[in-house]
């Protein structure tokens, strides 16, 4: 540490650092046009100039790359520096007197109006001020390296190489992000070439999942990370305080041993663009469930206020039902949650702002407790419920050209007429579907699924959170579509179910078991990959199959396939069966 | 002490049992040394009136190869069991039915239509059929009767041994009859002798996978890897499901088993078990792809049941 003095006032910083950054310590406001803290100090504007004085000898340095030394004595606001300042900012305000950190440092300054006339005057307001932080953002902090000067004195300049389009350039946006004029400017466009108000999803190359993410901890999108295309920036790394960003973390592979897996995979959501019908992915304006669900929410992109993608808020809002559930070209079963979630969206729609709801249904099922007095109060609310499901959706383009509203064609069934319900924004209430994964993940546990793709419990009454393998259960979503209360009780069962058998210790097995008679079996290895359990191993050097007893559940399979009889069901040997079938004929 | 008395005698067979024996080669010498050989039509001049004129449980042991198709067959079947203490089903045919039992697929009728009048070698005939009696110039002269069905050789006696293989290999046959020669008690009646109790597989060197079956082949259209497991490549192998004994002959010359020494033990139908296992190890899912890959399988009953039909669950058809 040394102690420095800068205008009077005493500071103690360690070696090394800049003036600029004692002067921040002391509260001493230092004017700069170049300098971020992102990049390494360039000291190119000079507007940071400052008198230091060591001993008998005095300087005029730039704030922003001197060290401090010991004993130093900092001048920033002598009538020498006020007057190279003044020199600065009226050179700058002459050739850009429109630009807006320019203007306002003069301001600042006092300085109104320059005595000079610039050969070069630039009246843009984003006009680039040469600064030179895009340049340094490039090549020091992204590694790129794309941006860079030419030419010299006032025909100086940034461009890319040979002044064209480039390749090697990210599109990271650095060089937007420090340009203090907005001469840089980046502009994301949806595939129509309209800016759209907000996006759904991260913005940045580092994010915070969700709000309830848990563990509420951000992750880093590879693909867009500055950092892992150069191998530069490591910006959020520098600004991170307890140096918590670390870039090597690769995905690994950690074998634990268990006794009992509780297999909670959930579910996936159904992907409406197969419904061309309803112009997912297509229209703005409409939303799957959860974008809705993210849209409304008081961290989401609009801070929870419902409004479309260009900003404005809707006039009228669809909300349609059963989107690829209860649908035989789908999904034949009901998601059991879009009802209730439907109601809570026209609520909350109804509760933002003054749109017309409608909701598209084809029965309403209120099933769980409290969920019908909510319905009841929805009714009391104003929403109108059609129950027909929605037959298409049609974008009615306005004549003047601009933005036309959707509409939603029907049948109501309840008054058996076709409608055509104009709406500025269409919620579909997605089918809850398996995982895609599903069916690798219940081959690796050795569990079956029923015919609508969820993982199958041992009985769907007496047993629905075992599964048919011992020692796997599950839970929630992943074996069938289920509300929060539904899927809180089942996992509660799981956790108590598991916890019983950890608390005994041990467990006990049906005596139905699968063997094989070592002086029968030739190790054709016909049976090993049959059994759905794993419970088949072959021992290869006494050329033998073998079961594992604890986790065969004796269905009989490999005694079926077992070409030489070696493999026998205990209690139902063919001898055994044949006896009974001829006791039967008898 | 007089030498024990041995008889050989064939029915519905092709003669390789007899062969077999005679690749006892010199051996056959001490055979003959060992017993005295009563009856042996392929090798000896005995005629049936020599037969008929013994006691009854004179011979002591009857080695019976072939199968029973004909009224000839089934009544030298009942007299050698008569004149003999023991009575051994020597070879598939006597086993188990053998090829003769593929006759069980079809019918009596249409196997003599086909052989008398269809065939595109035959010339027609005018309707004439072999007659069980027929009246010459020179006096009536009678063949044996064909039956419908042609049955293994217990289907029609009480058979105390069996001896598999298509045809029993020699070197087994030689320690079968040393192991008699030894004076050692006999096993238990209804034991099969000269074989294994595992499967073919057990004596095969070929290396074996875990089992997953997408196209089958048959031997000639393909040109197969002769260190792994036939089946595996998809070429059927009825080595899982027969018994060892032989020594692996065929697939060690890179041809499949065709399950001639039979079902293993405890094994009750050899064709099923294999369909069984073959299915099991099927690698698809769709039913259509199920059915094309089962569409490779040429002439499954005669693939699967060789030598067994008539032993088998199946027996025969009832029409066709």
């Amino acid at each position: 540490m040394v102690n420095v003095k800068i205008d009077g006032k005493e500071v103690q910083v360690p070696q090394d650092t800049s003036i600029l950054k004692a002067a921040e310590k002391a509260g001493i406001w230092i004017p700069t046009m170049c300098h971020n803290n992102l990049i390494e100090p360039y000291g190119v504007c000079r507007l940071c100039s400052v008198e230091v004085v060591r001993g008998k000898r005095s300087r005029v340095v730039t704030a922003c790359n001197y060290p401090v030394r010991e004993g130093i004595v900092v001048n920033t606001n002598s009538e020498k520096i006020k007057w190279i300042r003044k020199i600065i900012m009226e050179l700058m305000l002459s050739r850009w007197p429109n630009v807006k950190v320019v203007k306002d440092i003069a301001q600042q300054l006092g300085i109104e109006t320059p005595r000079f006339e610039s050969l070069e005057k630039d009246e843009a307001s984003d006009a680039c001020i040469l600064c030179g932080m895009c340049v340094n953002v490039c090549r020091d902090l992204v590694g790129a390296s794309i941006l860079g000067f030419v030419n010299r004195g006032i025909k100086r300049e940034v461009v890319l190489p040979f002044n064209e389009q480039s390749d090697k350039c990210i599109v990271c946006g650095a060089c937007a992000q420090v340009c203090p004029t907005g001469h840089i400017k980046m502009v994301i466009e949806d595939y129509k070439g309209k800016k759209p108000e907000f996006t759904l999803g991260p913005k940045t190359a580092i994010y915070v999942p969700s709000m309830q993410a848990v563990p509420r901890v951000p992750v880093i999108d590879t693909q867009s990370c500055i950092h892992f295309q150069t191998g530069g920036c490591e910006t959020c790394a520098k600004v991170c305080e307890p140096l918590a960003i670390n870039y090597k973390m690769e995905d690994e592979i950690v074998e634990v041993d268990v006794g009992q897996i509780l297999v909670v995979t959930g579910y996936g959501i159904f992907d409406a663009t197969q419904m061309a019908q309803y112009g997912y992915g297509r229209y703005d304006n409409v939303y799957s469930s959860l974008e809705f669900e993210m849209l409304v929410n008081s961290t989401g992109p609009t801070g929870g206020k419902v409004v479309m993608k260009n900003g404005e808020e809707p006039r009228a809002v669809g909300i349609i039902h059963c989107i690829g559930s209860r649908d035989t070209n789908y999904h034949p079963y009901c998601s059991r949650v879009c009802c209730m979630y439907a109601l809570k969206f026209a609520h909350l729609v109804h509760d933002r702002t003054d749109a017309a709801i409608y909701q598209f249904y084809i029965d309403m099922r209120a099933f769980g407790k409290g969920y019908e007095e909510f319905y009841s109060r929805l009714l009391d609310e104003g929403i109108t419920m059609i129950r027909g499901k929605a037959a298409e959706i049609v974008e009615a383009p306005r004549l003047n050209g601009s933005d036309g509203n959707l509409l939603i064609r029907c049948e109501d069934t309840l008054i058996g007429k076709f409608r055509e319900i104009p709406v500025d924004m269409v919620i579909l209430c997605n089918a809850m579907e398996p995982q895609r994964d599903s069916d690798t993940v219940r081959r690796l546990f050795s569990i079956s699924k029923s015919p609508d793709g969820f993982f199958l419990e041992r009985h769907p009454k007496l047993d629905p959170t075992a599964t048919t393998t011992e020692g796997v259960f599950i839970a929630g979503c992943a074996q069938g579509p289920k509300d929060i209360p539904d899927t809180v009780a089942q996992a509660s069962a799981a956790a108590a179910r598991i916890l019983s058998l950890i608390c005994k210790g041990e467990v006990e097995i049906d005596p139905v078991r699968a063997m094989v008679q070592d002086d029968y079996c030739s190790g054709c290895r016909i049976c090993n990959n049959l059994c759905p359990y794993g419970a088949i191993d072959f021992i290869v050097d006494k050329k033998l199959s073998h079961v594992n007893e604890a986790l065969c559940k004796g269905c009989g399979t490999c005694v079926a396939a077992c070409p030489s009889s070696a493999m026998t069901g205990h209690g139902f040997t063919d001898a055994q069966i044949l006896a009974e079938l001829e006791g039967l004929i008898s | 002490m007089a030498k024990p008395k041995l008889a050989l005698y064939w029915a519905a067979s092709c003669g390789g049992c007899e062969i077999a024996v005679l690749d006892l080669h010199e051996k056959i010498l001490d055979v003959a040394n060992a017993f005295d050989i009563v009856f042996w039509p392929v090798a000896l001049d005995f005629k049936y009136s020599d037969v008929r004129a013994m006691e009854d449980k004179s011979i002591d042991i009857c080695l019976f190869n072939g199968a029973i198709r004909n009224s000839e067959n089934e009544e030298m079947a009942h007299l050698m069991r008569d004149k003999s203490k023991l009575v051994v089903a020597f070879g598939a045919c006597a086993h188990e039915g053998g090829i003769p039992g593929l006759a069980n697929l079809t019918t009596k009728d249409a196997i003599l239509k086909w052989v008398f009048k269809d065939s595109p070698s035959t010339v027609s005939n005018n309707g004439t059929y072999p007659q069980t009696h027929t009246r010459m110039p020179e006096g009536e002269i009678e063949i044996p009767e064909m039956w419908e069905t042609v049955k293994a050789l217990n289907q029609v006696i009480d058979v105390d041994y069996y001896i598999p293989g298509c045809p029993p290999q020699p070197d087994q046959i030689w320690g079968v009859i040393e192991y008699i020669l030894s004076g050692q008690p006999m096993p238990a009646k209804g034991a099969t002798l000269g074989a294994g109790d595992k499967t073919c597989c057990e004596e095969c060197p070929r290396e074996r996978k875990e089992k997953k079956l997408k196209q089958f082949f048959r031997p000639y259209e393909i040109i197969s890897d002769p260190n792994e497991c036939l089946l595996d490549q998809g070429i059927i192998c009825l080595g899982p499901v027969s018994r060892s004994g032989c020594g692996a002959l065929c697939p060690k010359a890179n041809i499949p088993c065709r399950g001639c020494y039979g079902a293993p033990p405890n094994c009750p139908d050899q064709g099923a078990k294999m369909v069984s296992a073959i299915s099991s190890v099927i690698d698809a899912h769709e039913p259509e792809e199920i059915e094309k890959i089962l569409d490779q399988i040429v002439d499954p009953l005669g693939t699967f049941y060789r030598f067994s039909v008539p032993q088998s669950i199946l027996r025969r058809v009832e029409k066709i």
